[in-house]
Order: C-alpha cells, then sequence, then structure tokens
C-alpha cells in the first residue's frame, strides 16, 4: 500500500478473507487432535502389534503414492512445468504432449514418494540414523544436477517441497512417531520424525531421473 | 461469486483431494487390521472439522489473499514500478533495484509460515514428543525465518542470474556441518521442517512471485529461472531449524556456567 502507492482493493473481501483463515486453522487444529494424530498412531500400534512387515510397508507405499497423485500443489505445478517445457522446445506445444507430460511427472513423483515413506519407515524399524541416509540423498541430487537437463533442475528441486500435503503431513508425522513409540529401543524423538525429509527429497532425484528420460 | 457457494465449491474439492488418503487408511483398517477403529464418532468428527477448517482456510486465501499477494508480486516486478523507484529511467536495472521484492519476498515467506497447517501440526507433534522442550511457537518462527531468508534470497538469485545448484549445493554444505554440530534430537525435526513449509499457502504465491519475476527481468527465462523458489523455502528451515536449537544449546551452556 505505501510502496506502491496504489490501493487495496476489496478491503471488506480482504477482511472477512483473513477471518476466514484463521477460523479454518482453529477448525484444522481442533481437527487434528481428534482424527488426523489417532488414525496415524492407531495404524501404527497395529501394524506393530500384528508384526507384519509386508503390510506395513505396502501401507507405506500406498499412502506415499495414494496421497501425492492426487496432491492439487504437485497438479498445478506439473501443469506449469509442462508448459514451461512446451516454450522451451523440450516438448511439443499441444494439448496431448502437455497433458501427457504433466501426468508422467505426477506419476514420477507419486512413485518417489511412496518409495521414501517405505524407506524411512524401514529405517524407524532398524533404527538407523536419519542423517546418512539424507547426506546420501543430498549427494545424489548432487550427482543427478550435473548430469540433467538444464530445463528440468528448477522443477526438480521445486517438487521436492510440493509433495507433502496439509492432510498427509499430520497423518505420516503421527504414523511416524507412533511407530517410534511402539518399537522397544526407539526414541520418538530421534526415530520418529524423518519421513517428511524423506518424501521431499526422492522426488528431487526422480524428476532429474525423468528430465533426462523423457 | 458468493462466499457461500465458494466455500461449498471448496469444500466439495478438499473432500475429493482426501478421498484417496481416506479410502487408503480405512481400506487397511478393515481388510488387514481387521479390527474396528476405536473412537470411530471422534474420528469422523475430527476429520468433518479438518476438512471444513481446510475449506474456510482455503476460500480465505483464495478470495481475499492470494489475488492481493499475485497482484502485489506482479506490480513490484513490474519494471515501469522498478525503475521509477530509483528516479533513473534510462539506466538499466540492478540488483539493488529490486529492493521492494526481496522485502516482499521476505515478508511473504515469514507470514505464509506461520500460517502453514501442515507445520502447525509438525510443532504440536513435536511439542508433545519433547514434553514441551520444543515451544509450538518456538518453532514456527525458526521454520518462518529460514524460510523467509530463503525465499528473500531465491528472488535475489533469480535477479542476478546464478544458477539454482551453486546456492542448493552451498546449502547442502552447511546443512552437513551443522548437522555435526546440532544437538543430535533436533536433527530429524530439523529435515522434516524443510518438507512441510510448502504446501497449501506458500506454493502458489511463491511460484507465481518466481515466474512473474523471471518473466519481467532481462535475460530470465520463466523456465530457467522461474523455478526452484520452493527449492530454497525447502532448504533454509533445515538450516534454521539447527541453528535456533544449537543456540538455545549454547545459552543453556553458558547459563550453567
Amino acid at each position: 500500500m505505501f510502496v506502491l502507492q496504489q490501493p487495496i482493493p476489496n478491503l471488506g473481501d480482504l477482511l472477512i478473507g483473513f477471518l476466514l483463515v484463521v477460523l479454518g486453522l482453529t477448525l484444522f487444529i481442533q481437527g487434528l487432535g481428534m482424527a488426523l494424530f489417532p488414525i496415524g498412531e492407531t495404524m501404527a500400534y497395529a501394524f506393530a502389534r500384528k508384526g507384519s512387515l509386508w503390510w506395513l510397508l505396502a501401507f507405506a507405499f500406498a499412502l506415499g503414492f495414494g496421497t501425492t497423485i492426487a496432491e492439487p500443489a504437485l497438479i498445478a505445478v506439473a501443469e506449469k512445468a509442462a508448459i514451461a517445457a512446451a516454450q522451451g522446445g523440450a516438448i511439443d506445444n499441444s494439448d496431448s504432449v502437455r497433458d501427457s507430460y504433466a501426468f508422467a511427472l505426477r506419476l514420477t513423483v507419486g512413485l518417489s514418494v511412496g518409495i521414501a515413506i517405505v524407506a524411512g519407515v524401514f529405517r524407524i524399524i532398524k533404527g538407523w540414523p536419519v542423517q546418512y541416509f539424507i547426506i546420501g540423498g543430498y549427494a545424489g541430487v548432487v550427482a543427478m544436477t550435473t548430469i540433467a537437463p538444464a530445463g528440468i533442475i528448477g522443477i526438480a528441486y521445486d517438487s521436492g517441497g510440493v509433495t507433502t500435503s496439509t492432510i498427509t503431513v499430520p497423518l505420516v508425522t503421527a504414523l511416524g512417531v507412533g511407530l517410534a513409540s511402539s518399537i522397544k529401543g526407539r526414541n520418538p524423538m530421534l526415530d520418529g520424525f524423518g519421513l517428511i525429509a524423506f518424501a521431499s527429497l526422492t522426488p528431487i532425484i526422480f524428476v532429474m531421473a525423468f528430465g533426462i528420460l523423457y | 461469486m458468493n462466499w457461500l457457494t465458494m466455500i461449498f465449491d471448496t469444500l466439495r474439492d478438499t473432500v475429493l483431494d482426501v478421498v484417496p488418503i481416506v479410502s487408503i487408511v480405512f481400506g487397511f483398517q478393515v481388510f488387514v487390521i481387521r479390527k474396528p477403529i476405536p473412537q470411530l464418532r471422534t474420528v469422523i468428527i475430527g476429520l468433518s472439522y479438518v476438512l471444513l477448517g481446510m475449506a474456510l482456510f482455503l476460500v480465505g486465501l483464495e478470495k481475499a489473499l492470494f489475488p492481493l499477494g499475485t497482484l502485489m508480486a506482479e506490480q513490484l516486478t513490474d519494471p515501469a514500478f522498478l525503475s521509477a523507484s530509483d528516479g533513473l529511467f534510462d539506466q538499466p536495472l540492478g540488483w539493488p533495484d529490486y529492493f521492494w521484492v526481496y522485502l516482499f519476498a521476505l515478508s511473504i515467506g515469514f507470514s505464509t509460515t506461520i500460517a502453514e497447517p501442515a507445520l502447525i501440526a509438525v510443532a504440536i507433534k513435536a511439542n508433545e514428543v519433547s514434553a514441551g522442550a520444543i515451544g509450538v511457537w518456538g518453532l514456527r518462527v525458526a521454520v518462518a525465518v529460514g524460510v523467509a531468508l530463503g525465499i528473500a534470497l531465491g528472488t535475489f538469485r533469480i535477479v542476478n542470474g546464478t544458477p539454482l545448484y551453486f546456492y542448493i549445493i552451498a546449502g547442502y554444505v552447511i546443512v552437513l556441518i551443522q548437522t555435526l554440530y546440532a544437538p543430535r534430537l533436533i536433527i530429524p525435526l530439523a529435515y522434516d521442517s524443510g518438507g512441510v513449509t510448502t504446501s497449501t499457502v506458500t506454493v502458489p504465491l511463491v511460484t507465481a512471485l518466481g515466474l512473474g519475476l523471471a518473466t519481467n527481468v532481462p535475460d530470465r527465462s520463466p523456465l530457467m529461472d522461474g523455478f526452484g523458489l520452493i527449492a530454497f523455502a525447502s532448504l533454509f528451515p533445515i538450516i534454521s531449524v539447527m541453528a535456533y536449537a544449537q543456540l538455545s544449546e549454547w545459552r543453556s551452556r553458558r547459563n550453567a556456567e
């Protein structure tokens, strides 16, 4: 307002919007403790008691893949990436080519998040320190950056950030913390967190691989 | 559009978005775990709170804050505004001319992160697990500072034109060094806070800022330079959260002496 020296359009709408944001957040936080946290924890305890590693890993993959593929933020970025790729001449600029590019990109990211949650859950069970994986992942990112086409790098780095949605994060965090507290010898603080970090790192590597192969 | 119809439409979209998650969770619960969900009533009520909350939150953003944010991003990156602000119309723009863009990036990074629902969730969980040692607000502010600095530096990079990977790799090296010295218990949480910062709120605004900037700055292409801001927003909170933990550890050690 002061910098641009232009009036803010619709001050009334702005106020109502702000009110809705605050009200929405309050409801969301209320619902977190009633639904999303208990669901994640109950699932973790149930799988730990059942003692079936394969079902747990299958659940982890389904959760990662299923929630990412339908993620609106990812859909938006994939569409923008397809438009940018078409303008840059990397792919043909037609609707069908762009759509299939965007869909393939979403599939790639979904797959990478599924694999990330599986690896992260496996790490919690084994109690391996998270930093080895993350630093290994960084090394992978750096290595891929040197061979990936320049046009895909920015999109790849961004796709790591968009994968973890508002609903998935509480669920996955509660799952990790729940698993770490139900397995003997695991510290919820040290072993329970880290799933989100995995889920934001693997897409970067996978999307750059996608850029090399596509 | 009417507020109520907009809330209703957004609610329907939000419900559709969570269908895959809900069906996966309930599918596994019914077919694999084969046990009834404890306190099903509370869970269903809580889930409807989450959905309604998300819908109101998104409508509020879309109706009021996004138009303002994208409008400001467009106006601030407009060459006419940029060259008017220093009074030198005929000289080419240098990186200091984008001062307001950096300031806007700082404030948008900070405020959107404070309002990020996913971050609030992780902060509540971390507070619970650490038995209060990690404050909900402390973590949120630490992450928000990281995102603000990250996005500001990211806009500087677009203006300046240095390659993205140069900054990202430098950031990785800092994270690596901090990992060696930071308190062990904070490390997984710090890594996680990198991933939660960028969902509903930050992504659309930041992408608009990046693409607008890359379109308006001479010699930048939206494809090569427009993306990458989100990467900054997910890397810098890792650094700031570890720094926050290192700082509080250092302070408590100094007080103990």
